[in-house]
């Protein structure tokens, strides 16, 4: 169990980490969610003792890092967010350096066997890390973290710079890490967080903005009906004929996803439920329905909501779709050229405004599709 | 701290610059006792030990300068500080390593000896107090290579600074001259490196001289771990 006490970092004047207070159980898989610069970093270097906080204390099973600190950094396998590796070692040799260096006292052989075939990493033990490519030494970086079986994992973010199959594979050990041990991870991408956490908490420029766990934290910011559909039939007729349902709050027009297809994002009344009547009238058309599904409130858009600095502004989507909107009044009144359509919703994460996340988007997109539902699709 | 102190060993000689720091080092020792010993005919090693105090002043940062930069710079002191490891541990480790490279340098001076102990008897006490004398002095320039070298990221630059001080260690003396004020020739008497040394490679064996370069690295290798700590403060 770790318990954080209203921790505090500065770095000289910068408040980096601002009395931040948060416990996690035995067994639970923590996501640390936050744009760069939040402090996630500073946070996790001071959970592992390579920093020490200006305020607030951190227990490691009881035990303060400040205050025992041999014994606290004996059950904490830590992933810094570089690879602590060193480039002029072997993978066994790096490996056999970190076993002695933490004064492991399980029998080496069997133990490193044992670790190396969890990251998959064996066929390549004997190969020098310099010669190793991100990905193999993100996971000799993860398998030096698990060295000794430590009781608390902490992995700064551990996927970062992997390819989409290494991501799915990283995740799923890391689930399986989460049954033998405390993990905490940190990550900017939402859809990992929400593919391995329990329990998320969001840090923004050192506060803490929402510590709830994964589903009950996307349940409770979308309070409103959302849909996604996929309707094989003309744009501007089904649009009309849709947004003519009682019941329907919002219908945005997401454009051709498939050839001959249109797809949209329909919001519906609280107390409303407006499918039956869709799939009547659409079937009195005959546009036949290719897909509906429920689209909940994507962690990256409940992250946006949560750190907008200025809460009164709309976020980002609900701008977006207002734009749309008009756009599609617009085509309704005076039958414009399609072209101004051109405003899709799908495409929050290329306005994020995490740096780094247009680049993580593609490579996410699969995996959402199977983790997320296809959430803001 | 074994564990940290093997690594560094086997880095020494993965690298060159285990290599390059014993080639120097032998190219010069093998150099005076040529001109001091083989071709003035003499068994009296002293010659040579004189020689390599300043030899030492230019080879010691290449053997420190990467320590812990190097560690910093590839954030692989974040493993080493998480690790449930003391930090004089890492220090002494560290220090050990490079002492340990240094010393087998310095044993090939002994080889010098014997080989011309076939010849000649030379003065072996004044031989292995010289030695002492070298190995005392080495660890005190090491330490405070090490220091230099925990105060950045940059190997160049500790190389660099540990170069200036040992500059500054050797001019010292000629510095000491030039001064009016007795109670700085004084202090700058005490902490003269090369007198010290020098009693060495006269033959006087004094337990001030010893315990002095011992001090000397004992302050600086504190000094390094306090260095450190203050790094988590910051």
């Amino acid at each position: 169990m770790i318990e954080v006490k209203n921790l505090t970092k500065n770095y000289g004047s910068k408040r980096a980490v601002d009395n931040i207070s948060f416990t996690v159980n035995d067994g639970e898989i923590l996501g640390f969610l936050g744009p760069n610069g939040a402090g996630k970093s500073t946070t996790m270097n001071i959970l592992t003792g390579y920093l020490s906080s200006t305020e607030g204390e951190v227990k490691i099973d009881g035990i303060d890092i400040l205050e025992d600190p041999m014994n606290a950094k004996k059950k904490i396998g830590y992933l810094p967010e570089q690879p602590p590796l060193y480039l002029d070692m072997t993978v066994m040799g790096y490996l056999n350096f970190m076993y002695d260096l933490k004064r492991c006292k399980i029998p080496r052989k069997s133990h490193l066997k044992e670790i190396c075939g969890l990251v998959k990493i064996t066929e390549i033990s004997g190969r020098l890390i310099r010669n190793l490519s991100k990905g193999y030494r993100q996971r000799v970086g993860l398998a030096q973290a698990m060295i000794g079986n430590p009781d608390v994992l902490i992995l700064d973010e551990p996927t970062v710079g992997l390819d989409p199959k290494q991501i799915i594979e990283i995740r799923n050990l890391i689930k399986k890490l989460g049954k033998r041990h405390t993990v905490i991870l940190s990550s900017h991408i939402l859809p990992e967080v929400q593919a391995t956490c329990d329990r998320v908490i969001v840090i923004n420029k050192g506060v803490l903005v929402a510590d709830d766990t994964t589903d009950s934290l996307s349940h409770k910011m979308s309070s409103d009906h959302r849909y996604t559909l996929r309707v094989d039939g003309p744009e501007k007729e089904v649009l009309k004929v849709i947004s003519s349902i009682p019941g329907m709050a919002r219908v945005d027009s997401l454009g051709e996803k498939e050839a001959g297809t249109c797809d949209f994002l329909f919001e519906m009344d609280e107390d409303a439920d407006v499918r039956r009547e869709l799939f009547a009238r659409l079937a009195d058309r005959n546009w036949p329905i290719l897909g509906l599904r429920s689209s909940e409130l994507s962690l990256e858009e409940i992250f946006l909501k949560l750190t907008k600095d200025d809460s009164a502004e709309l976020p980002m989507t609900q701008q977006k779709q207002v734009e749309v909107k008009q756009t599609v009044a617009k085509i309704l009144g005076d039958d414009m050229q399609p072209e101004v359509e051109k405003v899709p919703v799908d495409d929050v994460s290329e306005d994020a405004p995490a740096p780094d996340s247009d680049s993580e988007a593609p490579e996410d997109s699969k995996t959402e599709e199977q983790t997320n539902d296809g959430g803001e699709k | 701290m074994l564990a940290i102190f093997r690594r560094e060993v086997s880095t020494y000689f993965t690298s060159p610059i285990g290599y390059i720091f014993l080639a120097v080092y032998y190219f010069f020792s093998g150099y005076y006792f040529y001109g001091y010993n083989l071709y003035m005919g003499t068994t009296d090693m002293s010659m040579v030990f004189q020689a390599l105090f300043s030899v030492l002043m230019f080879i010691v940062p290449i053997l420190t300068m990467r320590l812990l930069s190097e560690d910093k710079r590839q954030k692989t002191d974040q493993a080493l500080l998480t690790a449930p490891v003391r930090l004089s541990s890492i220090v002494v480790g560290k220090f050990l390593a490079a002492f340990l490279i240094f010393a087998i340098g310095v044993a090939m001076t002994l080889v010098y000896a014997v080989v011309m102990s076939a010849f000649a008897q030379p003065d072996w006490i004044m031989v292995l107090g010289n030695v002492l004398g070298l190995l005392l002095l080495g660890a005190a320039l090491i330490s405070i290579g090490l220091f230099i070298s925990s105060l950045t990221e940059n190997q160049v630059v500790a190389a660099v600074g540990s170069f200036a001080i040992m500059m500054i260690i050797m001019m010292l003396d000629g510095v000491i001259s030039a001064i009016s004020w007795e109670w700085l020739t004084a202090i700058m008497n005490i902490i003269s490196f090369s007198t010290r040394y020098t009693d060495f490679t006269n033959g006087i064996f004094d337990i001030s001289n010893v315990l002095f370069f011992i001090s000397v690295a004992v302050i600086f290798n504190f000094l390094t771990v306090r260095v450190l700590e203050k790094k988590r403060w910051s």
